[in-house]
């Protein structure tokens, strides 16, 4: 068929309409992704461990392997993955791989009834392994998948038993990495019989789960359809078609070139130009995230073109936004996406419909001041050479300065040797800041149009750095009614002399300059600001004013004087001017000035607490003075002893008082146990008062009415003893 | 004149002899007691002068601990309150506690006071 040159107009033309907002620098496929590679797939002893438990398995396997498969041991897919991923990118050691895997590639195809998934891992990985298997195994292994494909009906199946025979047929002959990596190859196989009979009828069977537009069912009775799907549909019949004995009706493949057109209609895209592939769908049982999504109808659409005789309808520019979304990822941290990722750009590296040739800028800030060279690569997506091609600048703009001459239409150099394309900025005379630039690729060979998609005018952020000059900076007081110039001081900033003011709240500080860009403009920075710092740490900003010519500020103190909450004392100034485009952004300070300030009103706020330094919370903190009652005035001693002796004195008079009425003591009781009883009632009494003297000193209410239980039994047993002998004798001298 | 004299005297010497012969009598009265209630009217005496003496102290110097002093008022107080029980209890003439012995009364006196004086402690603080 002829090359479609309309509708890669058309495509150029929509391509151009979506490419409004400038991009970040997107980089072809590098040694980060390499080095990724390596640090992501890490074999177990050289086995790629499954890390789902649990997961069912559908072979019987011996019960010794399944379980230690389960936990330990391999997952096939995984190896796949990580096999793939090794061989795109030129990395990894396989021998450690080879030696572990096969054996259990073997086992699996081995198996007496494995399901198509089973044979399809097992024979992906063989393919890329090369294990020593068979004719006869491999035999076995075809005839059983023929079967699977006679009586499939999901489009798993067909795929899984398709593509499993595919690889039976590439595994047959000697394997050959190259061939397989570059070219998805049909030759005839030599020896096992991977021939499909009725092509025409699985053909039709897969074609039949399509659906209108352009997406594919995953089986009859499951009404939802998905894009993945048709990916994996696309990859099938593309299988279909190479292992098809006949030649497959034309007008089939026709038409399932015009759903793989609609299936692109249905593709989606970002602000800045990336394409994707995307479910309707996003709460299907079968749902796939859209690099997933992507990465499948990519494999579909490019195993599809290349075995069909003809072009697709498709224009380069969808291939490229493709290409630009893969590569915006960056580097993928989860193994299955880094996959997707590098699988699927292999697949656009080698397509047959369009190969997108990348522009990356290796570095965008450029410096004026050590006359960078903008530098420029074109290149496939994974970094290989592009063919011979002109970029042209076509356009700078920038948002800030509106008179600033932009650059239109500069070619840039070639050279041959790093493959660079660049161009000097300094001649161009471009000053410092912030800018867009279009570039545009301009093939050499116009065939090279039908194969290579350039992907139209691309953008591309890129900052110019440069020295900013201060001229001519002033500071100085001023008072109110005049401009006294003669109190400005020049400043140098280069000498980093101080200056030393003096003001009061009646007069106003001045300070003025200019910014001169290396090509002699006014400049804008991004942050001009003075900061004024009191003795105590209390800071205040403010920002300067710009005028057509220079930045200035006057601060009025009189103004200000709530502002800097009425605190006199020495303020150190300090200048900051910064932004994204000098290179000799600074802070810097200019000197002090000693404020005279009137005394706060009442109501003025105070400033804010500064914050303390962080270790003075641990430090012995403020003694505290407690405020006790004064105590109450006592007596002398000498006093309260006399009264204590006076105290005593009637106990002397009760005594003497005792003897003079004659007391005696007769009527203690003579006979040894009334005696005894007599005896221990008084001891009794004794130390009850002891005891309450005790409580009056030292002891607490509980021991002493604890004591006083004990002692207060042994009294009433005492007492009654005693008092009883007592009455029985006084009845009986009464009697007598 | 002289029987207006003699009678002024007679008058005058019978309201001194009056008291005198009135503190004679009750004097010679007061003997008759028996002894054991002569001790315990000596030992309420004792306990009343006891308190008077405190609160003289505390006249002079004061209140401050006003717990100490009430506790040591009450302590004597309290005893002499609990021996004019006993006496009342002893007494043989009170023909109201005829059928009480002497010795029970005694026991509730060393009783109450043995409980009052440790409540007494207890305030004394």
């Amino acid at each position: 068929m002829a090359p479609d040159h309309g509708s890669f107009g058309l495509g150029a033309l929509i391509c151009a309409l979506m490419l409004i907002c400038p991009t970040a620098s997107i980089r072809p496929i590098s040694d980060a992704h390499r080095s990724a590679a390596l640090e992501l797939f890490v074999p177990v002893d050289g086995l790629f461990p499954r890390f789902v438990c649990g997961a069912v398995f559908p072979d019987k396997l011996s019960w010794q392997w399944q379980i230690s498969n389960m936990f330990f041991g391999c997952s096939l897919e995984e190896t796949y993955h990580a096999l793939r991923t090794f061989l795109i990118l030129g990395v990894g050691e396989t021998s450690e791989i080879n030696r572990a895997t096969c054996p259990v590639v073997l086992e699996k195809l081995k198996s007496p009834s494995s399901s198509p998934k089973g044979f399809y891992d097992a024979l992906r990985v063989n393919s890329i392994l090369g294990c020593q298997i068979g004719s006869e195994t491999l035999e076995d292994v075809a005839s059983q998948l023929r079967d699977l494909i006679k009586g499939a009906d999901s489009l798993m199946d067909f795929y899984y038993s398709v593509i499993g025979l595919l690889h039976v047929k590439i595994c047959d002959k000697t394997t050959n990495l190259s061939w397989y990596l570059n070219h998805f190859v049909i030759f005839l196989g030599q020896g096992v019989s991977a021939v499909l009979s009725d092509a025409q009828g699985v053909f039709h069977s897969i074609k039949a789960l399509s659906q209108s537009d352009g997406r594919w069912r995953f089986d009859s009775n499951n009404a939802e359809s998905s894009t993945y799907a048709a990916g994996i549909a696309l990859e099938a019949l593309a299988g279909v078609v190479s292992l098809a004995d006949g030649e497959v009706d034309q007008s089939k493949i026709g038409i399932v070139k015009h759903d793989i057109v609609k299936l692109f209609d249905s593709i989606k895209s970002y602000d800045d130009g990336t394409l994707y592939f995307h479910e309707k769908h996003i709460d299907g049982s079968e749902y796939e995230g859209p690099l997933a999504t992507t990465a499948s109808v990519v494999r579909g659409v490019a195993s599809f073109a290349a075995v069909v005789s003809g072009k697709l309808n498709i224009p380069g520019d969808k291939i490229f936004g493709i290409a630009k979304f893969l590569l915006t990822i960056g580097v993928p941290g989860i193994s299955k996406d880094f996959f997707n990722q590098i699988d699927s750009l292999s697949y656009i590296e080698n397509n047959r419909i369009s190969i997108p040739l990348i522009l990356s800028l290796p570095s965008t800030v450029l410096s004026l001041t050590t006359k960078d060279q903008l530098k420029v690569e074109v290149t496939t997506v994974f970094g290989s050479a592009a063919p011979p091609l002109t970029v042209n600048l076509v356009q700078t703009s920038t948002s800030e300065v509106k008179n600033t001459p932009t650059v239109e239409n500069q070619e840039l150099q070639f050279d041959q040797e790093n493959n660079i394309h660049y161009l000097d900025i300094v001649p161009l005379k471009i000053d410092i800041g912030k800018y867009t630039l279009k570039f545009e690729i301009s093939l050499h060979d116009p065939e090279n149009l039908n194969i290579y998609a350039t992907g139209g005018r691309m953008q591309y952020l890129v900052f110019l750095t440069g020295y900013v000059k201060v001229d001519k900076p002033q500071i100085g007081v001023l008072d109110t009614d005049g401009e006294s110039s003669a109190s400005l001081v020049k400043l140098d900033f280069s000498k980093l002399d101080k200056v030393s003011l003096v003001a009061n709240h009646l007069q106003k500080m001045r300070l003025s300059f200019q910014l001169v860009t290396p090509l002699g403009h006014t400049f804008k920075p991004h942050q001009v600001y003075i900061k004024l710092r009191h003795e105590s740490k209390v800071e205040h900003i403010f920002q300067l004013e710009s005028s057509a010519r220079q930045y200035k500020i006057q601060l009025d103190f009189l103004a200000l004087l709530e502002q800097i909450y009425y605190l006199s004392g020495r303020y150190e100034i300090e200048l900051a001017i910064g932004d994204a485009a000098m290179e000799n952004s600074f802070l810097h300070i200019l000197g002090h000035i000693d404020l005279t300030l009137p005394d706060p009103p009442e109501k003025v706020s105070r400033p804010p607490p500064q914050s303390v330094d962080r270790y003075s919370r641990f430090g012995p903190k403020q003694e505290i003075l407690h405020i006790f009652r004064t105590p109450e005035k006592r007596p002398p001693k000498e006093l309260s002893f006399t009264f204590l002796g006076f105290t005593l004195l009637p106990l002397g008079g009760f005594l003497i008082g005792l003897l003079t009425l004659g007391v005696n003591l007769k009527g203690f009781p003579s006979s040894s146990f009334p005696a005894l009883s007599s005896i221990l009632f008084h001891a009794g009494i004794a130390a009850t008062l002891l005891l309450y003297g005790l409580f009056w000193l030292k002891f607490d209410l509980f021991t002493t009415l604890k004591l006083l239980g004990l002692l207060g039994v042994f009294l009433v047993f005492t007492g009654h003893r005693t008092l009883s002998y007592l009455a029985s004798t006084s009845t009986k001298t009464k009697t007598n | 004149m002289l029987m207006f004299r003699e009678l002024e005297f007679k008058m005058a010497k019978s309201s001194t002899s009056d008291a005198q012969a009135l503190f004679r009598s009750l004097r010679s009265a007061y003997a008759a007691t028996p002894t054991n209630l002569k001790i315990i009217d000596l030992y309420v005496v004792y306990a009343i002068t006891t308190a008077v003496i405190q609160v003289v102290y505390m006249g002079i110097v004061g209140s401050f601990p006003f717990n100490s002093f009430l506790a040591g008022v009450l302590s004597c107080l309290g005893t002499a309150v609990l021996a004019v029980c006993l006496r009342i209890q002893v007494n043989k003439e009170n023909k109201e506690f005829k059928d009480l012995p002497p010795e029970r009364a005694f026991a509730d006196f060393v009783l109450c006071n043995l409980v009052l004086h440790l409540v007494v402690m207890n305030f004394l603080g």
